[in-house]
């Protein structure tokens, strides 16, 4: 089995999926002949020819724009957009039509196509190139927003995705795009969205996290357990459809929950997460609810790793709730 | 470029006149038939609104030839992205007369289940795409659609229709560029009626004209006159021919006017001088198609009142079918978000139906009126 990081599993995913399905295409800013900036695309031209991988003129509304149009007529596009800061322009065409196509028709017309997206901060990237914008998605009825943490997620993630008949939204954690490897199996398998992994088992305190947070959660629980606290990490893989029984069953358990994100903490997806435990769970908790996120300030640059929730917030966060 | 504009209908040779290539006798009748129809729908829609038994509705009273004339070109493998003017295309491309007064309805029987205001239909069948408020997204997918045709290899084509207001939207100049860059095979079809509710043309561009600017997008931009039947029919044949051959996307501009206000709640008076009204009045598309078969020989007394009678008849049926229909049952509301329930719907939906079993459904507001 080879070991591929992050970034290759994506590669390999959409591999697998243009043999699989002469449907799928994939599109977007420098992703033909160039690979696409990060080169998660490399290949894919030489290897499906220009007619199913190709560039496209620098603009988002017309690359999720064409893709609807695509998607609706029974093609199952893979768009691509560089950096999920820039995908702003195209938001009338992902939540107004992409979103709204299979209810607004009744269930005549459907979209199912896959928005690609690296987002996330640790690269010295600034404001415009570090971004967390799932929350805006995950408040849009339609769409499915995914966000994996690993490698073998990342493939089976993104192969479950292009055969969902459903627009997703695709986050692929950056930062971690080479740093870690992990042995994916050759060859198309399906991680279903919808469903979220208990990254670690522990018994004293619950962190709920998604995309490269999981990984700083990883690390704030060695620090933790140096200190006799045992924290169990819930890496939701998916945030539309929600697998809410799988933080609630760990909270049940461990009767404390802390949940992590990098995206500002103003109506992010931890308020949600949060929200959900208060609603479903309030009988077992020992602790409020805790949220570690980025502050409610523009990403900075300079100021990013002050900015971004590292391992020693979170364990802060993990001990208030463990000596409420 | 030429600011010429393509006419067909009025010719001063005597005699029979020609009709464009593709159009035989019957053609033009049924184009006549359609665009009456059209005509007499909005007619009884806005009565229909006007006495609160339908919530809102959108005319296109002036502008049935754009709308027939260019759909008329379309066969079975081209792709329709309509604006919310252009019933007249769905019911040339062969919507049902009653699925489309079921959606004014919003009823159970609406085939888009009362998801959206009236005039927002989607006809799969005809290839139809559903309609959004939106001025100007479908014409980004209009091109996509084109440009999955020319990957599937199909000798087809895309049209897409939209007004003069969109020609301002960021989505009008993304779906020219895309579909120039990529040779597909697009028809981007501006009705430009000169009006944006209350703006006038003189607000949205200082272009001398919005087909002058296909030019900068590589591609052949044409004008015609839009109350002209056969005129859009000719000009929309050519972007066809030349979609098909793999020559690339056409961007028509039919010149036309919008007879009737912005939608149900709208008042044209307040901002629209009534010289332009009846200059344009006097161009109504209908007669001069009704004047044109006279000429041409293709007139039968049939054709007036007894077949106005007819349409009327047809369309007092499907209101009263529609209006004996019972609205769309709650737990609707969550189908369709997914191609499966997902579990946070199911969750909301059972709590929906169970108190509605304890507390009674929701009330309609029936003073609730959209103020657009």
């Amino acid at each position: 089995m080879p070991t591929l990081t992050l970034l290759q599993a994506v590669n390999s995913a959409l591999m697998d999926e243009m043999a699989e399905d002469e449907n799928v295409v994939v599109l977007g800013e420098d992703v033909g002949l160039n690979g696409g900036v990060f080169r998660a695309t490399e290949g894919l031209q030489a290897k499906y020819g220009e007619n199913r991988c190709f560039d496209t003129p620098l603009a988002e509304s017309g690359i999720i724009g064409t893709a609807v149009g695509m998607a609706v007529y029974g093609l199952r596009p893979v768009p691509e957009i560089q950096f999920s800061d820039f995908i702003y322009p195209a938001f009338d065409q992902i939540v107004s039509e992409a979103a709204k196509m299979r209810y607004r028709s009744g269930g005549e017309f459907t979209c199912p196509m896959v928005i690609r997206t690296p987002s996330g901060g640790g690269i010295r990237g600034g404001h415009y190139h570090s971004q967390s914008p799932e929350a805006y998605f995950a408040h849009t009825p339609g769409l499915k927003v995914v966000m994996p943490a690993t490698p073998y997620d990342a493939k089976g993630l993104l192969i479950s995705a292009i055969r969902d008949d459903d627009p997703v939204l695709f986050f692929e954690p950056k930062r971690i795009y080479r740093s870690i490897k992990q042995d994916v199996p050759e060859g198309a398998y399906e991680v279903p969205i919808g469903k979220a992994r208990v990254a670690r088992e522990g018994t004293d305190c619950t962190v709920v996290t998604w995309g490269a947070m999981v990984e700083t959660c990883e690390k704030a629980a060695k620090q933790a357990e140096e200190k006799g606290i045992s924290m169990e990490i819930i890496d939701l893989r998916s945030l539309v459809p929600l697998d809410e029984e799988a933080f609630l069953e760990s909270v049940r358990k461990t009767g404390r929950c802390v949940v992590a994100s990098e995206a500002p903490r103003i109506c992010g997806f931890a308020s949600e997460v949060a929200a959900i435990v208060s609603e479903k769970a309030i009988e077992s908790l020992e602790a409020p609810v805790l949220r570690v996120t980025g502050f409610d300030t523009p990403f900075p640059y300079s100021l990013e790793h002050v900015y971004m929730p590292d391992a020693k917030r979170v364990l802060a966060a993990v001990e208030h709730a463990v000596n409420f | 470029m030429s600011q010429e504009m393509l006419t067909v209908l009025e010719t001063k040779k005597r005699g029979k006149p020609a009709l464009p290539k593709g159009v035989d006798d019957d053609l033009v009748r049924r184009m006549y038939r359609l665009m009456l129809t059209t005509r007499l729908m909005d007619d009884r829609a806005m009565r229909l609104q006007r006495q609160g038994r339908i919530g809102f509705y959108v005319p296109s009273i002036g502008q049935e030839a754009c709308a027939v004339g260019s759909a008329a070109v379309m066969t079975d493998e081209d792709w329709c992205f309509p604006s919310y003017r252009e019933p007249g295309a769905a019911l040339t491309l062969g919507a049902d007369l009653q699925a489309i007064v079921h959606e004014w309805y919003g009823n159970a029987a609406d085939n888009t289940k009362g998801r959206q205001m009236p005039v927002h239909y989607s006809f799969k069948a005809q290839r139809f795409v559903s309609i959004s408020s939106p001025i100007g997204t479908q014409i980004v997918q209009g091109a996509g659609a084109a440009m999955a045709m020319k990957i599937r290899g199909k000798k087809a084509f895309s049209i897409t229709y939209f007004g003069d207001g969109a020609t301002s939207s960021n989505d009008f100049h993304t779906g020219l560029n895309f579909a120039a860059v990529y040779k597909s095979p697009c028809i981007f079809f501006c009705s430009n009626n000169q009006w944006a509710i209350s703006c006038p043309l003189s607000q949205q561009t200082a272009s001398e004209s919005i087909a002058v600017k296909a030019q900068a997008y590589g591609m052949p931009g044409v004008r015609v006159d839009g109350n002209d039947v056969l005129a859009v029919y000719q000009a929309t044949s050519e972007a066809a021919e030349r979609a098909r051959a793999g020559e690339g996307p056409t961007l028509i501009e039919g010149l036309t006017f919008r007879i009737g206000p912005h939608s149900s709640s709208d008042d044209p008076t307040r901002y629209r001088p009534s010289e332009q009204l009846e200059e344009w009045q006097a161009k109504d598309p209908i007669a001069r198609l009704e004047a044109f078969m006279k000429k041409a020989g293709l007139w039968e007394d049939a054709f007036g009142e007894p077949l106005v009678e007819e349409i009327n008849a047809s369309i007092a049926e499907a209101v009263k079918v529609a209006e004996e229909t019972a609205m769309p049952a709650s737990a609707t509301l969550f189908d369709d978000v997914y191609a499966d329930l997902p579990a946070h719907l199911a969750e909301q939906r059972d709590r929906l139906l169970q108190q509605e079993k304890t507390a009674g459904a929701a009330e309609m507001d029936a003073d609730a009126a959209f103020p657009l």
